[in-house]
């Protein structure tokens, strides 16, 4: 029966991440419980955490391409993004949204996660540019449909990263799949695993864009009714803390 | 022979200038935090095989008590004002773009080239390696490239670095912790007891269900954390090696690729996944927190049954 106890360090994780601690005193709780609870020593067991950080330094390997990326946002790269974004024309709300799809899940296959993203395109050009692309076609929107296409473009955001960003080498998730096989003794090469993120990366755009393309359908069965405002009330423009700019690391 | 070592070495030195960076920067109220932590990685990187397992356990707790009791703060390296972004912007078009391409471009031909010329018969590169060693050279290239085309100040990469690596914060060094975490984990015997368990569960030799309950616990492991790499190791250790890989040889590649990505399925379903999902709809003003979430159910069920289905038909050819 004890052996199970070893489970322990995955409840730790589990409700550490849960409660949202602080995630590297998580992971830190839970690897020293796992190895004391296996009948290891102390000093083993920060040892053995000590070698298994030190073995997978590669990770920190991604992390070399920020000069990179920093000296082009230097050079107005996130402006650039927006200026493709503000010349992108579709005459319905799902069509700008699947361009936007496309545009983020290429962009960020090719590494570049950070130009574009909630606070950086979502909130300032594209949710506004979908609205105004809806009520083009259909007149003063209902406060309800504003709330659907502003969380469409949010969701079109999250869905392109996601599943564009894993084809892409030097992304952390690749590494940690690599990583954590290599921990069993299957020695594969990142683009053995990035390869395998481009079916899922089709699928994702087929799905969304048909869901996109509904979405067209159904503002179509509910043409004008009066509502509130559509665009973002630019009154209260909030000052976005670090946390809202989207450099989040690409935990997802 | 050209070994990983060099790779650690060009980062190591990357987060070395971070922290000397950093001392220095007297906007951050943190600073001396933000000099420790990055300081702490380029030791790891620069000498972490001299200087003992023990040694190096004692630099994660030190990485783990900074980053975990908040003592990094966010700095404000020298940059350009956003009018003169825009104005380079305008100028420079979407030529801007491609020195981006140049890292993965970099990285593909020169692994491609390596691995079918005679060129990797030479041995010039560390067996299995040789991809990170051509990323790192296509970021090399890249800064080359932006030098002269661009002529920025001499510090300027590493500026722009430290702004973005800042930015992060602990975070960076997280997916590293998780993979230690796994590897401690598989020490500690945590895959063989799950795999037990779930065997007794999951019907002896049904490999459709056990890739369901795979792809299904990923995503929901997820969305308890809020973390799709937090969840990767778990169940990795619990059923895709024991059961998946080892017990009905699928495909290690695909098993892990399209794992990681069911649980990106979770992700977009979980409000504890609070940056993708909850701000956001604060961002938009939104009167459903939730909204954004409800609107990614639709896309993120389906999609999660296709990665079921391409585990199943992908990992057991």
């Amino acid at each position: 029966m004890s052996h199970y106890f070893v489970l322990a360090g995955i409840l730790i994780v589990v409700v550490g991440f849960a409660l949202r601690l602080n995630p590297m005193l998580v992971v830190t709780v839970a690897a020293l419980a796992t190895g004391l609870i296996s009948g290891k020593g102390p000093v083993e067991v920060i040892s053995l955490f000590g070698k298994a950080f030190n073995d997978n330094r590669i990770i920190a390997i991604v992390w070399i391409v920020l000069p990179v990326i920093g000296l082009l946002e230097r050079y107005g790269l996130q402006q650039r993004a927006a200026a493709v974004i503000r010349a992108m024309k579709a005459a319905t709300v799902g069509r700008l949204l699947i361009l936007y799809l496309l545009l983020r899940q290429g962009t960020a296959a090719m590494g570049l996660i950070s130009i574009a993203g909630h606070a950086q395109t979502v909130r300032p050009l594209v949710a506004p540019m979908a609205l105004a692309a809806a009520e083009k076609e259909h007149g003063a929107l209902e406060s309800e449909t504003v709330e659907r296409v502003k969380a469409y473009s949010a969701a079109t955001d999250n869905v392109g990263v996601f599943f564009g960003e894993d084809i892409f080498i030097a992304i952390g998730s690749i590494i940690l799949i690599q990583q954590t096989l290599a921990a069993y003794g299957y020695a594969l090469a990142p683009f053995e695993l990035a390869i395998w993120a481009i079916p899922t990366a089709v699928a994702a755009f087929l799905i969304h864009s048909v869901r996109l393309l509904l979405l067209d359908r159904k503002l179509h069965r509910h043409p004008r009714e009066s509502g509130g405002p559509a665009s973002l009330s630019e009154a209260e423009k909030k000052k976005l803390d670090s946390r809202l700019r989207g450099n989040d690391g690409g935990q997802t | 022979m050209i070994t990983l070592q060099w790779a650690y070495a060009l980062a190591g030195s990357m987060f070395a200038a971070f922290a000397i960076l950093s001392v220095l920067d007297r906007s951050n109220g943190k600073r001396l935090g933000n000099a420790a932590f990055w300081g702490l990685m380029a030791l790891s990187l620069l000498a972490g095989s001299r200087l003992g397992d023990f040694g190096n356990g004692l630099l994660v707790l030190g990485l783990a008590g900074l980053g975990g009791f908040n003592l990094l703060g966010r700095s404000a390296p020298p940059s350009t004002t956003e009018a003169e972004r825009a104005g380079w912007s305008q100028r420079l078009g979407n030529r801007l773009f491609l020195p981006a391409l140049i890292i993965p471009a970099t990285a593909l031909i020169g692994t491609l080239v390596y691995n079918y010329t005679p060129l990797g018969e030479q041995g010039l590169i560390e067996a299995k390696r040789e991809t990170y060693i051509f990323l790192c050279l296509g970021a090399l290239i890249a800064v080359g490239v932006l030098y002269a085309w661009l002529k920025p100040p001499a510090l300027a990469p590493l500026q722009e670095g430290r702004r973005l690596i800042d930015a992060i914060g602990w975070a960076a060094v997280l997916p590293q912790m998780l993979a230690a975490l796994g590897v401690v984990f598989a020490a500690a015997g945590v895959g063989t007891v799950i795999g037990e368990g779930t065997r007794a569960i999951i019907p002896e030799g049904s490999v459709f269900l056990t890739v369901i309950v795979f792809g299904i616990g990923m995503a929901l492991f997820t969305m308890i954390m809020g973390n799709a790499f937090a969840a990767f190791p778990v169940m990795a250790t619990a059923i895709g090696v024991p059961l998946l890989i080892q017990v009905y040889h699928g495909d290690p590649a695909v098993v892990g690729a399209i794992g990681m990505l069911a649980g990106f399925c979770g992700t977009l379903m979980t409000p504890m996944a609070a940056n993708f999902n909850l701000v956001p709809a604060a961002l938009l003003e939104l009167k459903d927190q939730n909204g954004v979430i409800k609107a990614q159910i639709g896309t993120a069920i389906p999609l999660l049954a296709v990665n079921i289905l391409f585990i199943y038909f992908l990992a057991f050819r």
